[in-house]
Parts: C-alpha cells; structure tokens; sequence
C-alpha cells in the first residue's frame, strides 16, 4: 500500500505501522518502504514518517542516512514551523554520522530569528549530546549562546539542556541570572521546575546562609528581638530577588512547581519566612495520590529536619495535615503518616481538636486491617508521650483506655508501648500496672504477655501483692505459653525471688523445675541459669551476692526515635531524596559557602546602565523591574554615603551589597549617637529585664513547654521533668536546677543522661540564666528608682536625638554621661550613690553578659568570651572596656596570645590587651582591652593569635554598653536626678 | 528525564508503549508488575521504584497504569504530574480515559504523545495547542474523513505554540461569544456527636467554560476576595494583579479549564448548611438496636438542600434494617452492609426521618462504636461561603460577550460522628 499513488492508501498503510510500534511489534522490516515516503506530501503521512524513523533509525542507519536530504531542506524552509520540525527529527535520529550536520543545524537555529526554533535548538542540544559526549565545548558555547536568550519560550529549554549537558559550569548562569528570576513566573510550568531547581543550586553556591546568625547562639535568642536588629547579616539583593520571584509560583495549579519552589524556600529562606510553605503544601494534599506521596514523604524530611522551621505554623499546618490526610490520602500512605506524626503530634495532642482527629484514624483503623497503621499510630503516641513530659499522662490514658479495647492487636500494642513509656516513670503508676496485671488473663497476644510480665517483674516492689498472684497464674499455664512468654515469666519469678523469697519459693522451684523440662533450649537454658544464680547452694557463693544486683538493676529507658531521619542530605524534591539512593545525574546541592563569592558577576550591563540611569529613559524590558528598585535604592542611598563614617569608594557592585545595611545601621546611629540615647536604650533594657524577671521566668518556663523539640534536641531526650513541674516549684527550682538535677537520684539514668548533655549543649543558656537570677536578686531593690529615672530619661532623650554627632556639644554630653553613670550606680542598688566614687566600685558584677569571642571547638581548645565590663578604661575615656576571659581547655599550653591586624571602620581605636605569654593547659586568665567604638555599633574585627595558630574574631558592642564614666558627688547627682 | 512511557491495563497487559530516546525493552515493565502482585490492590502499587538500571514512576488513573521509564535523577513530582497530564489530555480529546477508547485511537495516542514530550522534555501540554495540531475526533470528522480521504492532522501548523500565551489558540472564531463561570464549592466537615463542627473547610473550584472571539483579555473581580484563603491558578491569571488588587486578570484559554482553586479554611467562615439528629444505639444484651435520624436545614442562606442522600457503614453484626422514612427510601445493602437513604429535597416545615430498628446477629458482642454517618447534598445557586463574583470586564475586543456565573455547593467529606 505504500507504494499507491494515494495518499489515502498511504495513511491507512502508515496508521497500521504505527499502531504496530506502539503495541510495541517489530516493525523494522519496512523500513525501506517507509523511508521513501519521507518526502510525501501529505502532511499526515508524513508526521507518521517522522514517527516511523524517530523509532528506528537507530536499528538502519544506512538506510536512514536517505531522508536526511530532506531534512536538511526542511531546514532552510522560510516556515518557522518547518524549520522547527525538521531539526527536531532530525536530532531525533540516533545516527552517529551525522552529529556533524546536527551541530551545523543547531548552530544555525540557536540563532535563528524565531525563538521556537531556538527552542528547538535547545531540545536538540541533549540529544546530541547523548549521542556524541565529544561535542560537549561546541555545545557549551551554544548553550552559553541560548543562555543569553530573552525569550520565555526558551528559557525552559535551554536550562534543561544546561542540566543534563554541564551543571557544573556554574559561571554561565551568573550573567542571567537576575534576567531568569524576572523571566521565571511566565515560563511554561515545566520549564518553571527546571529552572528553579537549577537555581536553588545556583543560590547555594553564591550566597551566604541567611539562618547562620539564627542558629548558631541559643543564648540570644531570650533577647533577640534587640539583637535581631544588628545582625551583621545583610541578605544579597540578588537572593533576595530569587525568593521574591518564586512566591507566586507557590500558587501554582502544578505540583511540581509548588513543590520546586518549597524546596527552594526550604534550603534558601531564611527561616521566618519558610512558613509560607505550609499552606501550599498542605493544598497538594489534595491532589492525586501519587501527589501525596511524594509531598508527604517532603513533609516529613522537612519536619524533621529542621525541626524549629515551622514552629510558628506547625499547629495550623498539622491540624491541617492531618485533616487533609483523613480526608483525602488513602491508607497507603500510613507508614509515612507514622513519620509525620513525630513531629506533629508533640504540639498537639492536646489540642482538642487534635484529638478529635486522633480519634479517627484510631476508628478507621481498627475497621481497617492495616496491621502496620494500627501498630504506627499507637507508638506514635508513645513516641509522642516519650518527648513531651507534659503530655505523658494524657497520652498513658488514652493507652490504658486502648487495653479495653476489643481488637487484640490494638492492645498489644499499646502494652509494649505502655511497657516503655511506664519504664520511665515506674513510681508514680502503680495502678497502671495492677490494671494491665489484670489484663493477662485476656490478652493473648504472646509479645504483650511477656511486656506485662516483663513490667511486672520490673516493678515488682509497686505491686508487692498483685505479682505473686500473677506468677501463680502464669505457673500454672507455663507449659501452654509461648517461648517469649516463657522467658519473661522465668524473669519474673527470678526476680520475684529475690524479692520477696517468702511468698514465691515454692512458685519459683516449680517454674525453673518446668522449665528444666522445656523444649526449647533457650528456656532451659535460662532455667539453668537463674537457678545457679538465685538458689543459694554450696557452690554458687559469689554470683548470688550479685543476683539482686543483676536482676534488679535500674534499666535505662528507652528512647523512641523516629527512623526518618537520615534522608537529609538530598535535595528536597529530588528522585534521590525519595528513593534515599543517590539517582543517576543527581547533582550534589552544595553547602553554604563561608563568605559570599563577588556578587558582581551577576551584574550584567543592568550596572553600566545604572550609571546612566538619569539620563537613559528606555531600559530593556526584562531589566526593567530590577534597575528601577536600583536606582530608587541609590537615591536613598545618597544622604547616607555623605555623612556615615566616611566609607569611601567602595565599587559599584559592593554596594549592591550594601544598600539595605546602611539604613539600618543609620538607625542605629541615631538610637546610639553621643553615647547618651545608646545608654538610654541599654538602660531601659535592664530595666526591663529586671522589672520583668518574673515574666521571664515565666516566658523562660513557656519556651520550654512550647519548643520542646529544640530542647529535646539539645538534651538528647526530652525535659520532662521540668515541664510537667507546677510554674512555682520550677520557679523556685530554676536557680538550682542544675544541682538538683545531679541530686535527684529518682530521675534515675536519664535524668543524670540530660543533666550531661545538658551541662555540654545548654551550658551557656543555663549560666545565663543563673546569672540573671542572680542579677535580678541584686537589683531588686532598686528598682523603684529605676522607674523614676527612667520616665525622665525618656524627656531627655528627646532632647538629644537631634545630636548624633560622634563629638557632642558640650552643653549635652554631661547629663547625658552624668545620668548614665547615676543609672549605672541605681543599678548598683544604690550603695554607691553617697561617697564613693572610685571608678573600680561601679563595676556591676552580677549582672554582665559574656558574648563568646571564640568556640572552644573552633578555637582548638581555646576559648574565649568577653564582656563589658562597664568600667572607665584608664587609658582613654573614650573606649570601652572589654574584659576577655581566656581559658585554655587543650592539652598543650597557648603562648603568646596577642591581637593582631586590627580592621576598623574609621574612627575606631583599639588598645590591645598586653600579651599573654602563657596561658597553661587548663588554665583561665583574663586580660582587658580598650576599644573606642566611635558611638556605632560596627564590630571590631581582628585577628587573635597565638603562638601557633591565628583566628579572625570580632566584638561587636551591643547598644548599651558604650559608655562613658563621669565623677560626681551626691549632691550633683541629686540634683541632676531632679531636674 | 522521560525515557518511555507504557500503558498497562487492570490485569497486566502492556498495551502502548512509547519511546522518546532509544527503546527500553518492555521487559522492564517486570519489576512493574513484581510490585503490583505484592500490592494486591492496585491503588497501593507503590509510585515509584527503583530496579537495577532504571526508575519506575507510575500513576493509576481509570483502571490504567501510565508507567513511566526514567534513568537520570529528576523530580518525581515533575514525571507524575506530567502522566496525570497525559490522563487529562487523553481524557478532553476522546471523553473518556480508558483501555478501549485508547486502543480504539491508537495513532492518534501515540501522535499526541510525540508531540507532548521532545527528548524526554515537555513540549506541547496545552490542549488548546495539542488539539490545533492534532484534532480531536468527532463522528461527523470521521464519517468525512472516510469519504473524503481527509485527515485528523492538522493541515495549518500551530501558532499557539509561538505565542507568550501557549494556552490559547489564535483565530478563535464564534459566532455567539459567551463566557461562563461556575463557582462550586464543597464542605468538608466533621460534626461530633453532640452537633458541633469538630473539623470545617471549603474547598471551591471556578471552572470556566469561554468561548470568545480573537484575544479578549478578561478581568474577574469578586466582592469578597479577603474570603479566600489559599488559592491556585491556571497559569493564565496574572500573579501581579491578584497580589496588588485581588483580582483575576487573565487571557483565557479557548474552552473549558479550571480557572482557580481556593480553600476556606477558617472554621467561622464555614456555615454547616443541616443540622442532623441522631440516636444509634446497640442494646447490650439483645440483638436489635434502634437508629433515629432526623434532619433539618440550619445555614443554608435561604436556599433549599436538595440531593440529600446519608449513608452508614453499619457494623458488621447487623443483620438487617427495619426502618420507616418520612421522605424519600431507604436500602440496606446486606453485602456491604451498607444502608443509603436517599432523602431528596429537604422540606424544612417536615423534617425528613428515619427509625426504627435494626437487628443485629445474636451472640455478636455489642459493637464496639457507633458507625457515623456520611452526608451527601447540593445546593444550587449558592457558594455556601459566600463568594460572590462582582464583574467580569473584557478588554481587547469590541464585541459583547454573553456573561454568566453560576453557583454550587456540595458536600465533600461531610461526616457525622455518633
């Protein structure tokens, strides 16, 4: 039929070749016939020609080589739509001879004027490559080419072809970058994936982690709204744009795109802004199923991960979770659903409303026979009572109310988790115990027997009347158990023994005497060997001594985990992720770099157009959007640059980087211009805290109920103890909590596990806190003074604002100096408000911050904090003070410890602390130094070194702490006071 | 990305297979069918797998399998998301996603598949462009195409493809220009036992139907955007606008498409349209129990409840169900143990009823919970969260478009805890 003159016939001829490809049938054998036809006319025909060759080319080269003439034809034809088709079957045929003809065609159409043929070009450029690595360099300079293309159509395209052609040639993105940020939102949705996946790459590599400052102190975080503000963190405008530009497409009807851009919020926001995830998220769950099961498999990798991340949200975002997951997931998923639970369920189970939910899966499964969702959920909640102290009662109620339950497996369950979570606190649950004592005589299930009787044992001294009578029972089925059941009843009796010998004796000699006659070797084993042990005979004199000691020894609890934890190192999102298998071509997602590579290299010629900006009133469009925020920026930029310290000529592409810190740190300047509204803000400060010890505590006490996750991960386990305390005892016991957490011999093995890690991890948080508790105590009678200066102070400040002037006027500069030196005294409790005056009695002791210079770890086992000492600086009244606490925990001495190339913004002074020759293993010295921080909060950066080694170390002052002494007599004082 | 993709019906049968790199043997499809085995049911065939050379992604839509082979790393959600693409676009050409409406339309399968992907990488999803190059079939084309020996390929090659607006076809042409919106929304719910919503949201669609003349850029305001709580859109609406000025600016696409999809949330915004009293009780020793179920309107802003349909899962001790209804009939389905009453319209002077008794199995303990009741119904020209569409502009062409918006509510997930 091929070889009819009629088009009809041909069409029906290839309609049935066609439909045997796709039934997957040979049809090699025509290919000669097919080939002919390649030139027909007939448009029909000939797309199902093309479909022929595309498919077997491969398999006849030579004969294949015969339609390329045709194509190459097609390729010059004035038809966009032509040009376009013939380059893409022809690329889509496999035939090595002719790459050269492709790499000519692509070349040609990468600068062709339609972009559909560019688009084209694009495709082609992976086949080629897939056919002939050789071609790669030629490639490069095309996709470097297409790159630069400013057509959405292409830029889908040619991403693709750059990840699968060279990813690693990460320097061809930088000229385009902003342009695909601007370009992204109306690139078709696959495209969209592409490229935000290519750039969240790209941003890994060239910007600095926006959450260093976030997670690296705990300690800060009690103040951080203060501290926040002075985060030396600036995020580049050019990452801040990449977020900006992928929000929308979180709207996005496409699953895949929602999800490129969660992940890229995940691995680039900051962390207050990751949020905005959730609720995308949670809307995917409504979609397929398949849909689901790679999102929640995300979910939980992100929960997990970043466990802090979606604190904010995570009580909406699990509610909704979770109702999403009832209502529309099916029950396939539960072994993920198990994972998820972890971290969510420690917020909320008691929610209301979360119980509510709670308790329908907890319907739906005991219909359900998924075996593994009923076992998952209930130790779920085991896990979940295991973490959060609080919680643990409600959680052991719901267990206890599960043992009533009718379905064998649901109680089986809930024993074991009961077993474990009772193992931490036997004491206070003896009831529990005599309700599931009871329960032996129903269940069946052989593990929950032997928990029960395993718990029994353990407990034995709580229920000091049940147990016998258990044992008895069990004696009297032994022979009927099974082998698991048998062991722990021989435990049981064992332990009973030694106990309690009167009442068990006889019990005792029965079961070892059964279980000497058992079938299994282990049981008889274990008879033998609890006999040897307890039964006191001739021979066994040292072991039995021992017994009680063996048998009866506090058992470490157990600590749940989630088993979800280890998938992190993939990129979100990822086929590698999922499968937690590094998939072929899966490209590493770098860490963060140390210090931000040069951002100019993004600058295209947005900057020399920048430069002319006033002048240019026509910008390429694409460019619009971003060189109009510039120049606004720069305008404001302007009065800035004039008066700050002089910062002079700094490039044109670091100030890109600079644009948003220096309205910030002129804020600051104003808040801490001429030392007096610095020290204003630093009182008031205090003030705060000591007038709201109370609340702090209290809020200390909340942040501890609220976040136990981030404890819990400092900790190892949870701070149950702490939580489920009343507010008042904690209270009370907080200022001794680390003493009496080393006392508290009840806690057992756990508790003395939290107390060492706590000591390691926390140590910093807690001294902190002892400290203030400190401080607070020792201020408390001053407050009232506080407060009345304070209400003044505020009068004055306003005065003052106008000058910032790093040179005061004089008429200003003494009550500023004068009130913050009577504040410094008020804060003394007054004792020094008479007569003395010496610049060595206003140092407040208690209440200093020590700010950490050097890590231990960092430091190479020396570290090194340091305080304002809020003393004068001898040498200079215009510095401050900086008491550096060294201490040497290595295991060789530091020598030579001196400060070396200091770097300073202009008009900063820095007097070095004299040289500390040595300082001995072990060893702590502490040594001052004088930095005139010139009334700015900018840090002084230098380089400590020792005889051995250099670190790059900076102090920044917080505000409130750059002061200035001045002497004056009481009288002076008072009267300044009443002014 | 995509190597092949093969279409496997319920009882394992590949039946299309096509490949846009080199051909994978089908005898991939092995580790395929492996996991099906193990999965019993087919919705539990794990999506993704992983064998020795290459990764299986595959979805289950209409009793088929859309397999799809890939050998390089690249995002799961991005293959699965293009299969249910693939389902959606077979489904808008023939009606119908299933085995035999695509062996029926085998060539015109395997043509629009060529064209969907290029090298693994998607090229042509819209259906607008698809349906310019390759035209779906009709029975009037067919019975043309015999006698005249015409094709289904397009003859014109499609221009959709070049625009910035891939999702809409040029030289639109109708004679009557009218554009409709239907705003359906859905209340997922749980109620507990005493009446009160435990859990409440509502999940709307607007799906439009336009068909304009040449390039009408529409603009759709609503009176009450702040209403919506999380919200998607077709790539057509304009980001921008909507963020500056809460309104759906966009060029449409020729046809029928999901405008947008939002979700209300915030459970005072959610009215419960019935209330539903109820009384299932089980005795302990005997075997009946008593069920009494009435129904009544509680928000249903005036409008009347209609297709009111409840449905129990009953325990599985009950035997039968000797029940009387006010209104409309009742069925126990003994096999499924299923009892539907399918109320219809609720009258709200005579609220609808249903009791009497129901046996239970003798010697069956007392079932342990009460089944709860699903409910099911629709009210017709109302979006129960009281969306409201205020106008719809068009700008660009200078005809006057004939305009409608149309309202639904319906249950989704609507539970009754008892």
């Amino acid at each position: 039929m091929l070889d009819s003159n009629k088009d009809s016939l041909k069409l029906e001829a290839m309609k049935r070749i066609v439909a045997m490809i796709a039934r997957g049938k040979n049809a090699s054998d025509l290919f000669p016939a097919v080939v002919k036809n390649v030139a027909c006319k007939n448009i029909e025909v000939k797309k199902l020609v093309y479909v022929y060759l595309v498919r077997y080319a491969e398999e006849q080269q030579d004969l294949a080589l015969l339609s390329i003439s045709t194509f190459q034809r097609g390729l010059k034809d004035p038809n966009q739509l032509i040009r376009a088709s013939a380059l893409r079957v022809l690329s889509s045929i496999r035939v090595t001879i002719i790459v050269p003809i492709m790499m000519l065609a692509i070349k040609e159409a990468a600068s062709d004027m339609s972009p559909y043929v560019r688009k084209t070009a694009a495709h082609a450029i992976p086949k080629l490559y897939s056919l002939d690595p050789d071609q790669k360099d030629q490639l490069i300079e095309v996709i470097e080419k297409l790159l630069a293309d400013k057509t959405t159509l292409v830029a889908g395209s040619v991403v693709m072809a750059f990840e699968e052609v060279c990813p690693e040639r990460i320097d061809l993105i930088h000229k385009n970058y902003r342009k695909l940020c601007n370009l992204l939102i109306d690139v078709e949705e696959w495209g969209q994936v592409v490229i935000i996946n290519m750039l969240t790459r790209y941003a890994r590599t060239q910007f600095l982690n926006p959450n260093i400052n976030v997670s690296s102190d705990k300690e800060k975080k009690a103040e951080a709204a203060a501290l926040a503000k002075r985060k030396p963190y600036v995020m580049d405008p050019d990452h801040r744009l990449l977020l900006r530009n992928t929000k929308p497409l979180l709207q996005s009807r496409n699953a895949a795109v929602v999800m490129a851009v969660a992940q890229l919020y995940f691995h680039l926001a900051p962390k207050a802004e990751v949020g905005v995830i959730a609720k995308a998220l949670v809307r995917l769950l409504r979609s397929h199923s398949e849909v689901q099961y790679v999102v929640l498999q995300n979910v939980a990798t992100m929960t997990i991960k970043r466990r802090g991340m979606f604190e904010p949200y995570l009580k909406t975002f699990a509610t909704q979770l979770l109702y999403s997951f009832y209502f529309f997931c099916s029950w396939r998923f539960s072994p993920i659903l198990y994972k998820l639970f972890n971290p969510f369920e420690k917020l909320n189970i008691n929610n209301k409303k979360m119980r509510g939910c709670f308790s329908c899966p907890r319907q739906t499964y005991i219909k359900s026979v998924d075996k593994d969702f009923v076992a998952a959920t209930i130790q779920a909640i085991g896990r979940c009572a295991t973490n959060i102290g609080e919680v643990r009662d409600t959680c052991l109620n719901g267990l206890v109310q599960l043992l009533s339950n009718r379905d064998e497996l649901v109680v089986a369950e809930s024993v074991v988790v009961i077993k474990k979570l009772l193992q931490m606190q036997p004491e206070k649950h003896s009831d529990i115990i005599k309700h599931m004592a009871k329960l032996t005589d129903n269940i069946q299930v052989p593990m929950a027997r032997a928990s029960i009787l395993w718990l029994i044992g353990e407990y034995c001294e709580h229920v000091p009347k049940i147990a016998p009578d258990v044992l008895r029972k069990m004696a009297k089925s032994f022979t009927n158990e099974e082998d698991i059941v048998k062991l722990q009843i021989l435990n049981l009796a064992a332990k009973l023994y030694l106990t309690n010998s009167k009442q068990t004796k006889l019990l005792t000699q029965y079961v070892l005497n059964l279980a000497k006659y058992d079938q299994n070797y282990d049981i008889r084993d274990r008879a033998r060997f609890i006999r040897q042990l307890i039964v006191p005979t001739e021979k066994s004199g040292a072991l039995s001594k021992y017994a009680k000691k063996l048998f009866l020894a506090l058992k470490p609890a157990p600590v749940l985990e989630s088993p979800f934890k280890d998938r992190d190192h993939f990129q979100l999102g990822s086929l590698s992720h999922l499968l937690n298998a590094k998939a072929g071509g899966y490209q590493e997602l770098p860490d963060w770099p140390e210090a931000a590579p040069d951002p100019s290299v993004r600058n295209v010629e947005v900057f020399s157009l920048l430069e002319r900006v006033t002048t240019l009133t026509s910008v390429p469009e694409w460019t619009k959007c971003s060189s109009r925020e510039k120049r606004k920026e720069k305008k404001v930029e302007k009065p800035f640059y004039s008066d700050s310290e002089g910062e002079s000529g700094p490039t044109e592409s670091a100030d890109s980087g600079k644009f948003r810190r220096t309205p910030t740190r002129s804020r600051f300047r104003l808040g801490g211009g001429g030392g007096g509204g610095g020290q204003k803000e630093g009182v008031e400060e205090r003030i705060q805290e000591a007038g709201a010890r109370k609340r702090k505590v209290r809020l200390h006490f909340c942040f501890c109920v609220l976040i136990p996750e981030i404890r819990c991960y400092a900790l190892n386990i949870c701070p149950s103890e702490q939580s489920s305390e009343s507010d008042e005892r904690k209270r009370a016991r907080k200022s001794k909590q680390q003493k009496s957490e080393s006392e508290s011999e009840t806690d057992g093995d756990e508790e003395s596990d939290s107390e060492s890690s706590q000591s390691e991890s926390d140590d910093s948080e807690s001294e902190v806190d002892v400290k203030n508790k400190k401080a607070v105590q020792s201020k408390a009678p001053s407050k009232p003074v506080i407060k009345e200066t304070k209400k003044e102070k505020k009068e004055m400040s306003l005065l003052d604002l106008d000058d910032f002037e790093p040179a005061p006027s004089p008429q200003v500069t003494p009550v500023n100096s004068f009130l913050s030196s009577s504040l410094v005294t008020d804060l003394e409790g007054l004792s020094l408000s008479d007569s003395v005056l010496s610049p060595a009695a206003i140092s407040p002791s208690g209440t200093q911050k020590c700010y950490e210079l050097l890590h231990r770890i960092s430091g190479e086992g020396l570290s090194v904090e340091y305080c304002f000492s809020r003393q004068p600086f001898g040498p200079d009244a215009n510095m401050v003070a900086v008491q550096m606490h060294f201490a040497n925990s290595a295991a060789t001495d530091a020598k030579n410890l001196h400060m070396e190339d200091v770097k300073l913004q202009s008009g900063m002074r820095v007097t070095d602390f004299p040289e500390i020759e040595l300082l001995p293993a072990g060893e702590t010295t502490t040594a001052v130094m004088g930095i005139d921080f010139c009334d700015s909060t900018q840090a002084a950066n230098f380089q400590l070194c020792t005889h051995s080694r250099k670190f790059f170390v900076s102090i920044q002052p917080p505000v409130g702490e750059l002061m200035k002494p001045v002497f004056m007599t009481e009288n002076e004082f008072k009267k300044e006071q009443g002014e | 990305m995509i190597h092949s993709l093969f279409l496997i019906n319920y009882t394992g049968d590949i039946f299309l297979e096509k490949h846009w790199k080199s051909v994978i043997n089908r005898s991939v499809c092995d580790y395929f069918f492996e996991a099906k085995e193990k999965a019993l049911e087919p919705e539990n065939v794990p999506p993704i797998l992983q064998t020795p050379h290459h990764y299986l992604i595959n979805i289950y839509r209409g009793k088929l399998f859309f397999l799809a082979v890939i050998q390089t790393e690249v995002p799961p959600l991005f293959v699965i998301e293009f299969l249910h693409k693939v389902a959606d676009t077979l489904q808008d050409y023939f009606g119908d996603c299933s085995e035999g409406v695509i062996k029926d339309n085998l060539v015109t399968v395997y043509e629009i598949l060529e064209e969907m992907l290029d090298n693994g990488f998607p090229l042509a999803t819209e259906s607008n462009v698809l349906q310019e190059m390759i035209r779906p079939p009709t029975i009037l084309r067919s019975v043309v195409n015999t006698l005249t020996g015409g094709s289904n390929v397009g003859d014109t090659l499609p221009t959709g493809q070049l625009s910035n607006i891939p999702w809409r076809r040029a030289g639109v042409k109708y004679t009557n220009n009218e554009a409709y919106f239907d705003v359906i929304e859905e209340i997922d719910a749980i109620l507990d036992k005493s009446g009160s919503t435990v859990f409440a949201e509502i999940q709307g669609v607007i799906e439009a139907c336009v068909r304009l003349t040449g390039m009408p850029d529409l603009t759709l305001s609503f009176m009450n955007p702040r209403l919506l709580d999380d919200v998607s859109f077709h790539p057509c609406v304009r980001f921008k606008r909507w963020e500056s000025e809460r309104v759906l600016s966009f060029i449409p696409p020729d046809g029928n498409f999901t405008l947008m999809t939002y979700h209300v949330s915030s459970q005072n915004l959610v009215a419960i349209p019935v209330y539903v009293k109820q009384n299932i009780s089980f005795m302990e020793t005997g075997s009946c129990g008593r069920l009494d179920i009435t129904i009544g309107p509680k928000q249903t802003m005036g409008k009347t409840v209609e297709g009111l349909l409840v449905t129990i899962h009953m325990p599985k001790a009950v035997l039968s169900a000797n029940l009387t209804a006010t209104q409309g009939n009742y069925t126990y389905d003994l096999a499924t143990k299923v009892l539907v009453w399918d109320v219809g319209k609720l009258n709200p002077q005579k609220l609808p009823n249903l009791r009497g008794s129901l046996s239970v199995q003798s010697g069956a303990p007392k079932p342990e919970e009460n089944p709860s009741l699903n409910i099911d119904m629709k009210i017709q020209q109302l979006a129960i969260s009281g969306l409201k569409v205020n106008r719809l502009d068009m700008y660009g062409e200078k005809y006057k478009p004939f305009k409608g918006v149309k309202y639904l509510t319906r249950a989704g997930k609507f539970q009754v805890r008892t």
